[in-house]
């Protein structure tokens, strides 16, 4: 995974919340069995509809979406992750995430900033009145820059790290292969077996 | 100072413990099917690294499948692709799979719990949200991501970071009629659709204790629907009686051994909550939802909410996008929704107790002229069950449709489908915009209200029936 330190960008409002994994990428579209190719589903009800955000002309090329409170509910499905980044999107800034939402993010290299309500307002506000605002999210110093608003984000402190090394897990956990073996050697006998 | 039932389970998981890095927790069992293994098994095969136990590993095909001709070949190749690639995947890493047309196929919640392989005290994940089900029988049960997959297919172990936890209590006795699906509806209508998040829910009081497991199933089914990753109950003498004799649980002395220990897993009385929620079971009447997500519900009695109940402007604008998505207006009787397809089936009731229940109302009677009733068990074993019991001639000669095992119309992947603009009542766990179909309408109900409802053709609780 690439390291991800800052990320500077064009940035879309989402003014809707509880924007369930559903919506993100509807379930017709999980039959595909790769990880990209994803962005055709992004949103693919909403954007059917000429007005909806992501089909204005001065939210093309955008990388960071602005969204309303709960985040990702809903499914497990990871190609929402997918979605958002096959589409552009390197940052999701919401009030709050969904967990597994979150979880899939961190894992995939998505950044999930948890900023208050009242932030996410302000950002809605500026980026309406200026689309082509330039909006810096810096996962070094946890905070986001847009014209003169500053503000800082929360973001789990291991994710932040791995997302800083590019670190990928499965192999930070097969460092521990002993501890694995050893905690197995202790599993009771009557924990049941699929075969 | 106590610990809660999750913290005992958590506790008695951990592989690794370091200050500043998240738990790493070992994982009993791993649920698979097809819609988010296949990458997980292709980042295995790039990083040519093997299933570390495919022994606490198995698959089963549910999402993507037809629940008729499930003989003959998956219709749409893309389905079929999907379903292949599970097939040989399991094959290639050993994972035993139970496919379409094999009596242990079936939902993939349904399944574990009825193979025995859902046990008191374990960890349960799978790549799927609603495995908060298992949790049902005391253990610590939820869903993951893709990559979470391929972690625990890779190590059999997950990081986590400690959940907080929430008490639920429903004390008090049910009233007739009343199911664990209003329970948990009602649950989720108060606490929001964001109220669990972080959390952990046990289910405790009377209310639950006095639920059958496939009840008890219902209620930690949705605890995702409130945030929750994970919910839990307790196990009694009722767990127990559930999983004794079935093909995967101990027998004879590992049998006592097992019920020792799971006779540990409660959360002591000094244990402390991070936060507690009191429901009056006493109080409860049949649930439905009017809105696009599973918190946006009300007792029947009541009317469909105007955006003028807003607690706040996000809530007013979540209300007037509901309304105009479900096309209700506000000030009208729940119980005037006129509906044209009932879908009895998924993972939140889809069990033998959820057909008898609806066999029970439908027995004598005929679904509405022009109405759709699907009835879809939750697996193959719970179809055999139903057809010696002759539930599915009550289905069918009251007008219903009886069809194979799988996820059916709970999502909208497989053929079964609602059209756009057609307004379902449904047994299933999730009203989001198009989830049944794209422009489908759904109302989320208990089995009861489901079959009252195709009498009746509105939305009914079985008092309403003459």
């Amino acid at each position: 995974m690439e390291p991800f330190i800052r990320h500077t960008g064009t940035a879309a409002p989402l003014r809707r919340s509880n924007v369930d994994t559903d919506q993100i990428i509807p379930a017709e579209y999980l039959k595909r069995i790769t990880r990209d190719g994803f962005e055709d589903g992004l949103f693919s009800a909403w954007r059917k509809d000429p007005d909806f955000v992501l089909n204005r002309p001065e939210y093309q090329g955008v990388s960071i979406l602005v969204a309303g409170p709960d985040f990702g509910t809903g499914s497990s499905r990871e190609h929402a992750v997918w979605a958002l980044q096959n589409y552009g999107f390197c940052v999701v800034l919401s009030s709050r995430f969904a967990d597994i939402f979150r979880g899939n993010s961190g894992k995939g290299g998505l950044l999930t900033a948890q900023v208050a309500q009242s932030v996410i307002e302000e950002l809605w506000t500026l980026i309406e009145a200026d689309p082509s605002l330039q909006v810096t999210v810096d996962l070094d110093a946890r905070t986001v820059r847009a014209g003169d608003l500053t503000a800082d984000f929360e973001v789990d402190d291991y994710v932040r790290w791995r997302l800083l090394e590019g670190l990928d897990d499965i192999g930070i956990t097969l460092q521990h292969s002993d501890a694995i073996s050893e905690f197995e050697e202790r599993r009771p006998s009557f924990a049941p077996l699929t075969q | 100072m106590g610990r809660t039932l999750a913290e005992k389970v958590w506790h008695n998981h951990v592989v690794r413990s370091a200050e500043g890095e998240p738990d790493l927790l070992y994982i009993d069992l791993h649920l698979v099917h097809e819609v988010t293994s296949p990458q997980a098994f292709d980042g295995l095969r790039g990083a040519d690294r093997p299933v570390r136990r495919p022994d606490l590993t198995v698959a089963t095909e549910d999402h993507n499948i037809p629940t008729i001709d499930v003989d003959k070949p998956i219709a749409d190749p893309v389905s079929r692709a999907q379903v292949e690639a599970l097939r040989t995947n399991c094959a290639e890493f050993g994972v035993p799979l139970y496919s379409l047309g094999n009596v242990e196929q079936g939902i993939v919640h349904v399944v574990g719990p009825q193979m025995g392989l859902t046990q008191p005290g374990m960890t349960i994940v799978c790549g799927d949200s609603h495995t908060s089900t298992h949790g049902a029988f005391g253990a610590l049960a939820f869903g993951i991501g893709t990559s979470e997959v391929e972690h625990v297919l890779a190590t059999q172990t997950l990081p986590l970071k400690p959940f907080k936890t929430m008490a639920i209590n429903v004390e008090g006795d049910l009233p007739e009629g009343v199911s664990a699906k209003d329970i948990i509806l009602a649950v989720i209508a108060k606490i929001g659709t964001g109220g669990g998040q972080g959390y952990v829910l046990e289910y405790r009081g009377s209310a639950i204790r006095g639920l059958s497991m496939e009840g008890r199933m219902t209620v930690c089914n949705m605890s995702i629907e409130a945030g929750a990753r994970a919910g839990m109950i307790a196990p009694d003498q009722t767990t127990f009686d559930y999983v004794q004799g079935r093909e995967k649980a101990p027998n004879g002395q590992e049998w006592d051994d097992a019920v020792a220990y799971w006779k540990t897993l409660f959360t002591d009385d000094d244990a402390e909550f991070d936060a507690v929620v009191d429901i009056d079971a006493s109080t409860l009447t049949p649930f439905v939802t009017w809105g696009t997500n599973p918190g946006q519900g009300l007792p029947l009695s009541a009317s469909v909410p105007s955006p003028d109940d807003a607690t706040d402007d996000v809530d007013r604008v979540a209300i007037e996008r509901a309304l105009e998505y479900m096309d209700l207006t506000p000030g009208t009787p729940l119980r005037d929704v006129a509906v044209d397809t009932v879908f009895i089936g998924s993972c939140t009731n889809g069990r033998i107790e959820d057909l008898r229940v609806a066999a029970d109302i439908l027995q004598g009677r005929k679904v509405k002229e022009g109405m759709r009733l699907m009835v879809v068990p939750g697996s193959a074993r719970v179809r055999l069950q139903a057809e010696s019991e002759g539930l599915d001639q009550v289905f069918l000669e009251a007008g219903g449709e009886w069809r194979g095992a799988g996820c059916s119309m709970c999502l909208g992947m497989n053929p079964d489908k609602l059209t756009p603009g057609e307004r379902s009542a449904s047994t299933s766990n999730r009203n989001f915009e198009g989830r049944q179909g794209p422009g489908g309408r759904t109302h989320l109900v208990s089995p009861a209200v489901a079959a009252s409802t195709a009498v009746t053709g509105h939305l009914s609780s079985p008092a309403d029936l003459a």
